[in-house]
C-alpha cells in the first residue's frame, strides 16, 4: 500500500521538537549549588530523544490534536452503558478551589475538615440513593468498586467459614464482572439469559448451590431491561447464605426512581463518571463507590470516613475484619468533588427526572428505529435499546460498518457488539442530556442509513468517509505492534 | 415530599420540556412517563422523593463549597513540604486550560479510532515518554494510580513466571502501596516476605539474599524509597536474578526520573509508579495517574489499554488500541486485569507536562529537588538536637528526627503557616520522633531558612 | 476444498498424517475464515505432552480469542515458528505454511476416529447453517 506523509499538523510532539527550543521557565536555583550533592553514578544522562519544543508549540500540538476527538459537548454520544452525560462546568470550577485541589493526602484529619465534611456528605448523599447503610469511597472506577465488593463477600463468607467457590454471571455481563470475580479468586459460572434477555428466576434457583458466593447481576440489564424479579433473586440467593452483587452502571435509569438497597441487593458500585456526570476524559478518570448491606460493613476497606459528636470528622483506620486498604490515600477525591457538586445541583427531583428523562428519550429512539432496525428482544427497556443488523446483513452490511456510516453524519457510533447476547448488537444510550432535536436528527441518520443499506451498501460498507482517518488496519497494529515513537 | 409532575419539572441540565415531552410521549405510543418504569415492581418504587438536599442554583453550590474548601489548610495559604507519595511541584498554567477543552474532557475511551484520534495520539505520545524516562520498552495507556499499578506488576509476574507463589516486598516500599497489594492478592495464596532496610536507609541486601529463595517469583523495590533513599538498583538485580525473580521497580516520586539512573539501565523488567508529581495537584490523593511500563517480552501480559500505531485504508498513519484480546471485554475472566476505566484524562495532562517541560526542563526540575534538598539538610545538621537518620543518598525527600514526638513539633510548625512534614510513626514502630520532609523545585531559600529557624524554635519550645 | 488426506476434529482443528507415527496439526479453513484476520498464535513449548482435549494454545484475532485444543494425545516435537512473524498464514494458507505443530502420536488410533472430509464438510455445513 502507498502511505500518504503525515501532514505537519498531525506530527507527534516528538517529531515537532527541534534542538534548544524550551517550553518553560523556572526561577533560577537560589541556594548554594553543592557538586557533591547525589554520586554521579546515580545519575542519568541526558535523556535521548525526549522533546524539545516551546509553549506555543505544545498548545498547537494540543489543540489540533483535539480536534480530532468528537466529544459530548459537540453532540449526541449515544454509547450504551457508557451514560454520556453533559458534564457540567461548575463541577470542574468546585474541584480546581485551591484548598481541594492543592491539599494533601497525608495531612492530619484537623487540617482537611473541609474534604472529611465532603466525603462525608457524598457518603450520606449516595447511602439514601442507593438505599444501602455504608458506602465505601475508596474504589476509583467501577471495576475497582466490583473487586472491593466481591472481596468484602469472599472475606463474610470466609469468616462464617466457607468462602465458596463460585460466582454466577449472566451472560449478558460487562466483562468487568468476571475479570472482578477471577481477581477476587472465585471461579465463573455463567447463567443463561432468557427470551427476554433477563434470568430466569428457575435457572437462578437451580444454580444456586451451596458452593455459589455471589450472584453478579446488572440491574437493569446490558439490553436496558430491568430484572423484575430482583428481590426474589435477593431471596432465593440469601436462603442459601449467599449475596447478590449488582453492577449499578445502570444506574442512571432508575435514580430517585427506585433503590438497590429496597430491592435486597448486598453490594452495588456505582460509577459516578456515568449517573453523576463526571466528565469521562478520554477513558478516565472516574470513580466507583461501593454501597453495602448492614452484615457487609464489618468488611468495608479502610479508611472510613466518621464524624463525631460534636461535628468533627476523621479517617477511621481501625476496622479489624476490613479487606484492607484498595487503594492508597482516599480515592479519587477530586472526582467526588465533581459529583457532590452535581448531585447538589441536580436536588432530589432532579435526580429522579434524570431516569425519567433518560428512560424516555431511549424509548422514543426505539419507537423511531424499530422499523428499520431488528429488535432481538422485545421486552420493554429502560434507558437503553439494544438493535441488531439483522435486517441489513442480507446486503453483507453490518454493524461495525453502519457504526462508521454514523460518523459521517457527524455522531458518535453507539456501544457494537455488545452485548454478547445479540449478534451483531447496537446499544444505544441516549441519556437524559439530549434534546429532542438532536434524538430526531440521530434517528434520521439512523433511518438514512438503513435505507442506504438497501440502495447503496458499498457506501456504508466503506464508511466512515469525512472524518479525519478512515478505517484503520487493525489487524497491522496487532501483528507487529509499533507501541512507542522511535528516532526514524 | 409528594413527587413532582414529570411534564412540569424543570431542570438546567435536561433540555426536553413539557412539550417535547407530550410530543415524544405520543409516538412511543403511551401516555405517561410512569407507563415506560412498569417493569419495576411497584413494591420496590419511591413514593417519595429522596430525602438529599438541592437542586441549588450555581450560587448556592458555590458559597457551600467554598465554604468547605476554606475550612481546610493546604499549600494554597500554607508552605508544604508534604510528600510521601504526593508532590507539589509546579503545574504550568496551559496544561490546566488545555484539559478543559471539551474534546479531550468530555469524550469517552477511544474504541472508535476514527473519531478519537486526538486521545490516541496523545496517549501514544504519554507511552513514548513512559519508555524515554524509564528505560523500559512498552508502556501502556495509565492505571489507577501507583499502588494499583504495584498490585498490577505483582500479578503480572506471578502470571509469567507461574507456580511460584512468593513475592518478596521491600519494606520501604510506601507502606499504603504495600498494604494495597496485601489487599489485592488475600485470596490468590500469595505470600508476602518483607525485607527490611539497614542504616543508611537502602534495602537490606543480606536479608534481601536470604529472602530470595527458589520459589520467589517477584522482588519489588521502591526508588527513592518511602525515606527518600535511593536504592542501589544494580545490587537488587543481581540478587533477584541469582533468584530468577521478575524485577519490579516502584516510583512514588515521578519527577525523579529526570536526573537519576532509571531502573531499566538496570535491567528491571517492569517499573511501576505514580505520575502525579508531573505537574497534577495533589487534590487530597485523587485523581492521580499510574504507570506501567515493561520488557518488550512481557507486552502480551500488560494490564490495560494499549495503543499501537497503524495506517487507515488511504495509507494515513494512525493509531488505535490494541492487542485488546488481552482485555476484560474480551477475554473476561482470564483478562490479564479487570482495569476498564483508567485515569486517561490525568496521563494527558502527564504527557503535557513532560512535553511542556521537556528534555531540558525535567533535568532541571531535578537538578533543583537535589540541590535544595541539599541545602535543607545541610542547614538541618546544624541543629544540634536534629538528626537525619538515614545517611544513603537521597533525591527530595528525607526523614528528619528530633527529640520530641513528631505530632508535637509539627503542630508548632503548623502555628507558623508551614506543614511541615508527614509523621512516620504512623507507618514504622519507633519512628515517633521522625517525620518526612519532601523539598521541591517550588520551595525558596526563604521557605528552607524559614522551616529551619521555626523548626529550632519547635525543639526549643518543646524544650521548656 | 477440504484436503482429502486429512482427519478433522469437532473443534476445527486438522490433523495431517505424515511418516511414521507423526501428524501435522492447524485449523480449518472454515475455522480461519470464522477468526477473520489472525494476529497472534500461541503455541506449546516443544516436548509437551498433550492428551486429547487439552487446550494447547491460543489464536487470537483483533477482537476475539479462541481456544485451541488437540485432537490427539502425544508429544509436540515441533512448533511452526513462522507464526511467530507472520500469524497470518493460518489465514493465507492453513493447510500449508500455517500449520502449528507437529505431534508423535501415543495413539494413532485416535486419528481414525476422527472425520473425514467429507464428514467435515457436512459438520460445518450443519453448523454454519444452524
Amino acid at each position: 500500500m502507498t502511505t500518504i506523509p503525515t501532514p505537519s499538523e498531525r506530527l507527534l510532539i516528538f517529531e515537532h521538537s527541534k534542538r534548544g527550543r524550551k517550553g518553560y521557565r523556572l526561577p533560577a536555583l537560589d541556594v548554594p549549588e553543592a557538586s557533591d550533592a547525589l554520586p554521579a553514578a546515580l545519575m542519568r544522562s541526558e535523556i535521548a530523544d525526549e522533546v524539545e519544543v516551546s509553549e506555543v508549540d505544545v498548545i498547537r500540538h494540543f489543540t489540533r490534536l483535539s480536534k480530532l476527538n468528537v466529544s459530548i459537548d459537540a453532540g449526541l454520544y449515544p454509547l450504551g452503558s457508557c451514560t454520556m452525560k453533559h458534564n457540567p462546568r461548575l463541577n470542574e470550577e468546585i474541584a480546581r478551589t485551591p484548598g481541594f485541589a492543592l491539599s494533601h493526602p497525608l495531612q492530619p484529619d484537623h487540617q482537611v475538615q473541609g474534604n472529611l465534611s465532603l466525603l462525608w456528605h457524598i457518603e450520606q448523599t449516595l447511602m439514601e440513593i442507593l438505599g444501602m447503610p455504608r458506602v465505601t469511597l475508596q474504589p476509583v472506577a467501577g471495576a475497582h468498586g466490583e473487586l472491593t465488593g466481591i472481596l468484602m463477600v469472599h472475606k463474610a463468607l470466609a469468616k462464617s467459614g466457607n468462602a465458596r467457590k463460585y460466582i454466577l454471571i449472566p451472560d449478558s455481563a460487562h466483562g468487568t464482572n468476571p475479570a472482578s470475580a477471577a481477581f477476587a479468586g472465585y471461579e465463573i459460572k455463567e447463567l443463561k439469559s432468557n427470551s427476554r434477555g433477563t434470568v430466569d428466576i428457575d435457572t437462578l434457583a437451580a444454580a444456586v448451590t451451596e458452593d455459589v458466593a455471589a450472584l453478579m447481576i446488572t440491574v437493569p440489564n446490558t439490553l436496558g431491561v430491568f430484572e423484575t424479579d430482583i428481590k426474589r433473586f435477593a431471596g432465593i440467593l440469601h436462603e442459601k447464605g449467599a449475596y447478590l452483587y449488582c453492577d449499578g452502571a445502570n444506574l442512571n435509569s432508575f435514580v430517585g426512581i427506585a433503590r438497590p438497597g429496597d430491592m435486597g441487593i448486598d453490594v452495588i458500585h456505582s460509577n459516578l463518571h456515568k449517573t453523576f456526570s463526571t466528565p469521562h476524559g478520554g477513558g478516565g478518570p472516574g470513580a466507583g463507590p461501593v454501597g453495602v448491606s448492614q452484615r457487609l460493613i464489618p468488611f468495608l476497606p479502610t479508611p472510613t470516613v466518621e464524624r463525631r459528636d460534636d461535628g468533627t470528622f476523621y479517617l477511621d483506620h481501625g476496622h479489624p475484619e476490613s479487606i484492607g486498604r484498595v487503594r492508597a490515600f482516599n480515592g479519587n477525591f477530586n472526582v467526588l468533588v465533581r459529583a457532590l457538586t452535581y448531585m447538589r445541583s441536580m436536588g432530589p427531583d432532579g435526580l429522579r427526572r434524570i431516569a425519567q428523562i433518560a428512560v424516555l428519550n431511549a424509548n422514543y429512539i426505539r419507537a423511531r428505529l424499530r422499523g428499520s432496525y431488528h429488535l432481538p428482544y422485545d421486552a420493554p427497556s429502560l434507558h437503553e435499546v439494544v438493535f441488531s443488523d439483522k435486517l441489513q446483513t442480507a446486503k453483507d452490511v453490518h454493524t461495525l460498518d453502519i457504526a462508521k456510516r454514523l460518523m459521517d453524519y457527524g455522531f458518535h457510533p453507539p456501544t457494537i457488539y455488545f452485548p454478547l447476547i445479540v449478534a451483531g448488537a447496537l446499544m444505544i444510550e441516549p441519556t437524559e442530556s439530549e434534546p429532542k432535536e438532536e434524538l430526531d436528527a440521530f434517528c434520521d441518520a439512523m433511518i438514512a442509513i438503513a435505507r442506504e443499506c438497501e440502495e447503496r451498501p458499498e457506501l456504508v460498507r466503506s464508511a466512515p468517509h469525512t472524518t479525519p482517518v478512515r478505517r484503520l488496519d487493525e489487524a497491522r497494529a496487532a501483528r507487529q505492534p509499533v507501541l512507542r515513537w522511535r528516532r526514524g | 415530599m409528594t413527587l413532582p409532575d414529570p411534564l412540569t419539572d424543570q431542570h438546567r441540565y435536561i433540555s426536553n420540556a413539557s412539550q417535547d415531552v407530550r410530543e415524544m410521549l405520543d409516538v412511543i405510543g403511551v401516555d405517561s412517563i410512569d407507563r415506560l418504569f412498569e417493569t419495576i415492581p411497584d413494591d420496590v418504587k419511591l413514593t417519595e422523593l429522596l430525602d438529599i438536599p438541592g437542586p441549588w442554583s450555581e450560587i448556592e453550590s458555590r458559597r457551600w463549597f467554598r465554604a468547605l474548601a476554606a475550612k481546610n489548610k493546604s499549600a494554597a495559604d500554607h508552605v508544604s513540604f508534604l510528600g510521601g507519595g504526593a508532590y507539589l511541584h509546579y503545574q504550568p498554567a496551559c496544561i490546566d486550560q488545555l484539559l478543559l477543552r471539551a474534546e479531550f474532557l468530555t469524550s469517552y475511551t477511544p474504541y472508535q479510532p476514527e473519531v478519537s484520534q486526538g486521545t490516541l495520539q496523545s496517549i501514544f505520545e504519554y507511552q513514548t515518554h513512559q519508555c524515554l524516562l524509564t528505560g523500559l520498552d512498552v508502556a501502556n495507556a495509565s492505571l489507577y494510580d501507583g499502588s494499583t499499578a504495584l498490585c498490577e506488576a505483582v500479578l503480572l509476574a506471578e502470571r509469567v513466571v507461574r507456580k511460584r507463589k512468593k513475592v518478596v516486598i521491600a519494606k520501604s516500599v510506601h507502606p499504603q502501596y504495600a498494604e494495597t497489594v496485601r489487599t489485592y492478592v488475600q485470596n490468590l495464596g500469595y505470600e508476602i516476605v518483607e525485607v527490611g532496610w539497614t542504616n543508611d536507609g537502602r534495602i537490606d541486601t543480606t536479608a534481601l539474599l536470604e529472602a530470595c529463595t527458589s520459589d520467589v517469583f517477584a522482588v519489588a523495590i521502591q526508588s527513592p524509597n518511602f525515606f527518600g533513599v535511593i536504592e542501589d538498583y544494580y545490587a537488587v538485580a543481581a540478587i533477584a536474578d541469582a533468584a530468577g525473580a521478575v524485577k519490579i521497580a516502584v516510583i512514588a516520586e515521578a519527577t525523579s526520573l529526570g536526573i537519576l539512573t532509571p531502573p531499566g539501565a538496570h535491567g528491571f523488567d517492569i517499573v511501576v509508579g505514580e505520575g502525579q508529581a508531573w505537574g497534577v495537584p495533589t487534590q487530597y490523593g485523587g485523581p492521580f495517574v499510574g504507570f506501567m511500563v515493561v520488557k518488550d517480552a512481557l507486552k502480551r501480559h500488560m494490564p490495560g489499554r494499549l495503543v499501537g500505531e497503524t495506517v487507515d485504508v488511504d495509507g494515513r498513519r494512525a493509531y488505535v488500541l490494541t492487542l485488546a484480546t488481552r482485555e476484560q471485554h474480551i477475554r473476561r475472566g482470564k483478562a490479564t486485569s479487570n482495569i476498564c476505566t483508567n485515569e486517561a484524562l490525568i496521563a494527558l495532562a502527564a504527557n503535557m507536562y513532560l512535553s511542556l517541560m521537556g528534555k531540558e526542563g525535567l533535568r532541571e526540575v531535578g537538578q533543583q529537588c537535589v540541590q535544595k534538598t541539599a541545602y535543607l539538610r545541610a542547614q538541618l545538621n546544624r541543629i544540634s538536637s536534629v538528626s537525619l537518620p538515614f545517611s544513603g543518598p537521597v533525591y527530595n525527600e528525607f526523614a528528619v528526627r528530633t527529640p520530641f514526638p513528631a505530632a508535637e513539633i509539627l503542630a508548632d510548625l503548623e502555628h507558623e503557616k508551614i506543614l511541615g512534614g508527614i509523621p512516620l510513626g504512623q507507618f514504622y514502630d519507633g519512628f515517633e520522633n521522625d517525620f518526612l520532609v519532601a523539598v521541591t523545585e517550588l520551595h525558596t531559600r526563604e521557605h528552607l531558612d524559614q522551616f529551619v529557624a521555626v523548626l529550632t524554635a519547635a525543639i526549643a519550645r518543646e524544650r521548656r | 476444498m477440504t484436503p482429502e488426506d486429512s482427519r478433522y476434529a469437532k473443534s476445527h482443528e486438522y490433523v495431517h498424517p505424515e511418516a511414521g507415527d507423526t501428524v501435522v496439526i492447524g485449523i480449518t479453513d472454515y475455522a480461519q475464515k470464522e477468526l477473520g484476520d489472525v494476529v497472534f498464535v500461541e503455541l506449546p513449548a516443544v516436548g509437551t505432552e498433550l492428551e486429547l482435549g487439552d487446550e494447547f494454545g491460543s489464536i487470537e484475532s483483533v477482537k476475539a480469542v479462541s481456544e485451541l485444543f488437540s485432537p490427539v494425545t502425544g508429544e509436540v516435537i515441533e512448533i511452526n515458528e513462522a507464526l511467530t512473524d507472520k500469524p497470518e498464514l493460518v489465514n493465507t494458507d492453513p493447510y500449508g505454511d500455517g500449520w502449528m505443530m507437529k505431534m508423535r502420536l501415543s495413539v494413532p488410533e485416535e486419528v481414525d476416529e476422527m472425520m473425514t472430509a467429507e464428514e467435515y464438510e457436512e459438520y460445518v455445513e450443519k453448523e454454519s447453517g444452524h
